[in-house]
């Protein structure tokens, strides 16, 4: 009987103790935010999408070797000379037009490691996280800031000036064994002037 | 009262039935199952730190309204196997049960469907067509959820009919009335008369009745909220053990339906609480309309303080329901078989004898 007595009374106590903790809830702030609207805020070091800026970018492929997924795709020609491509934002020169930056963050594993080689920090994490997409190929990110047109343009460039000088080459060629013929005298300064013209 | 001025407004007696019988489901049914609803939602996010619906209207005011369009607007969808006449009663008996027992609950000394003398008695034997509408659906549904849905629903129902009935016995026994406005009435004045601190009697006896009628008030309140089927006795629809009871195969507007009637009743419960223990439609401290002579405030101030007093323990079942886990099926029958009914056995005894005195 004691027993019954003390259930009844130790269920209505326990109750209360309950009740009295939800009231308190009742006025604690929520712990939730209002998503879309509110966003949570961001550790510091927080990894998100890639992104690349041209200006600042040399077409050193770092990136592109670090990445352990390789989803980094770059190709460069190299620029003729006469042409200007400006320089980078610490003051590096740029040699090469870089045609193609693709970055594909469908299979990008936001490691971080292709953002610490870059010897110009232009690649680097933003905040952006929400991107997701319907078409697996939309989430591959051109980069690169020359027109379509323009690409084909420096590669064309570049081609033709390499015929040039390959026609420059064997006229350079000719005129030597021309001249070997006639006297074998001033050689080797000729394929120094053609390695100097190339790097630039 | 209501019936009698809208008669001689407008002229006809059917009319003035008409819309006396209308009136509580549209002033207040109907609002209230819409405020309820997002009130639970509200008061259970923020019970567990949440914020619930914020997005339609203001921290989403409108929610309920939007999910009645989306119920109206669903297909209404009918199992091939099920019992198709009981399937498409069922929740109108539901409903009709729990709406029926607004008919006698005085919202105002001005406003009652009915002033009969049983209203008692009318009460707790018209929410009986609840059961049968709830053992209807689960049977028909054709579903074994359904079934033990139902089946827990109406044993429990059944059972814990038992306390409510004695404290109410025990009501009857001490103010020797069964008419819901006269048990309001004599609750009148001030809140020492309410029948939770012993009613309007005086000296020892109203001092003796005091712990037993908060004893009785805690048993009728317990055994409401198992007739109710609301967490912690919401056996019947468990959603851990049997997808959601009788109303597993119900969908769109009949499911509504069942959704009105458990907010109904969930009211209609604790209006009778507030009847029988805190003094129904009274003001506690007596009428601003009084005071001032504007004697038309007076039914609407009751009218407030009925609301108020039934919204209270509305909120109360919302509290409990957030608060506590659900009974398995042994020990709920256990708590009103060993601790419900004893009690009340007592209570009745002992408010019998102290009412000889």
């Amino acid at each position: 009987m004691r027993d019954y007595i003390y259930n009844f009374w130790q269920g209505l106590y326990t109750i209360l103790i309950g009740m009295k903790v939800t009231f308190r809830h009742l006025f604690v702030p929520a712990v939730t935010i209002q998503y879309p609207s509110v966003k949570p805020q961001l550790p510091e070091r927080e990894r998100n999408r890639l992104y690349v800026n041209m200006d600042d970018c040399i077409g050193c492929d770092q990136c592109a070797r670090a990445c352990p997924v390789n989803c980094i795709e770059i190709e460069t020609v190299k620029s003729i000379p006469g042409e200007d491509l400006g320089t980078t934002s610490n003051g590096k020169k740029k040699a090469l037009w870089v045609t193609t930056f693709n970055i594909d963050f469908a299979k990008c594993c936001y490691c971080q490691l292709c953002v610490f080689p870059c010897p110009t920090v232009c690649i680097y994490m933003t905040d952006v996280y929400e991107f997701s997409e319907f078409e697996r190929d939309n989430l591959i990110f051109d980069f690169v800031t020359l027109l379509p047109e323009e690409r084909i343009e420096k590669k064309k460039n570049y081609e033709e000036f390499q015929i040039k000088k390959e026609a420059e080459k064997a006229a350079a060629a000719k005129k030597a064994a021309e001249e070997k013929a006639a006297a074998p005298a001033s050689k080797p300064v000729e394929p120094k002037q053609d390695g100097k013209e190339e790097i630039k | 009262m209501m019936y009698d001025w809208l008669y001689n407004l407008t002229g006809s007696e059917i009319l003035a039935m008409f819309i006396v019988s209308l009136l509580p489901l549209f002033v207040f049914i109907l609002p209230f199952a819409l405020l309820a609803v997002l009130a639970e939602r509200k008061v259970s996010a923020h019970m567990q730190d949440r914020l619930g619906p914020m997005r339609t209207g203001y921290h989403g005011i409108l929610q309920t309204v939007a999910d009645i369009f989306k119920l109206l607007q669903k297909e209404d969808l009918v199992p091939r196997e099920t019992d198709k006449a009981l399937f498409n009663f069922a929740p109108l008996l539901v409903f009709i049960g729990s709406y029926a027992a607004f008919a006698a609950i005085p919202f105002s000394g001005f406003f009652i469907g009915s002033k009969i003398e049983l209203g008692l008695i009318f009460i707790v034997g018209v929410t009986g067509l609840v059961v049968a509408g709830i053992l209807m659906a689960g049977w028909a549904s054709n579903n074994k959820y359904s079934l033990l849905g139902a089946m827990r629903a109406a044993a429990q129902i059944i059972s814990y009919e038992i306390p409510t009935l004695m404290i109410i016995l025990m009501i009857i026994m001490l103010t020797g009335t069964l008419s819901l406005y006269d048990l309001s009435e004599l609750q009148t004045a001030y809140f020492w008369n309410w029948l939770i601190l012993g009613g309007p009697a005086v000296g020892l006896q109203k001092i003796l009745l005091i712990p037993f009628m908060i004893m009785g008030c805690l048993i009728i309140y317990t055994s409401t909220l198992a007739e109710v089927n609301r967490t912690p006795f919401d056996i019947p629809e468990a959603e851990s053990e049997l997808v959601s009871g009788y109303h597993t195969e119900y969908s769109g507007m009949k499911f509504a339906m069942f959704f009105l009637a458990e907010y109904a009743n969930m009211f209609a419960v604790s209006a009778i609480v507030a009847i029988l223990f805190f003094g129904g439609y009274q003001s506690p401290f007596g009428y601003l309309g009084n005071t001032l002579g504007w004697t038309w405030l007076v039914p609407i101030e009751q009218f407030f303080w009925f609301t108020s007093k039934g919204l209270f323990f509305v909120f109360v079942q919302m509290w409990l329901r957030w608060t506590l886990p659900r009974f398995r099926v042994d020990q709920l029958m256990a708590f009103c078989w060993k601790y419900l009914i004893p009690f009340s056995f007592v209570i009745l005894l002992l408010v019998g004898l102290i009412a000889l005195m």
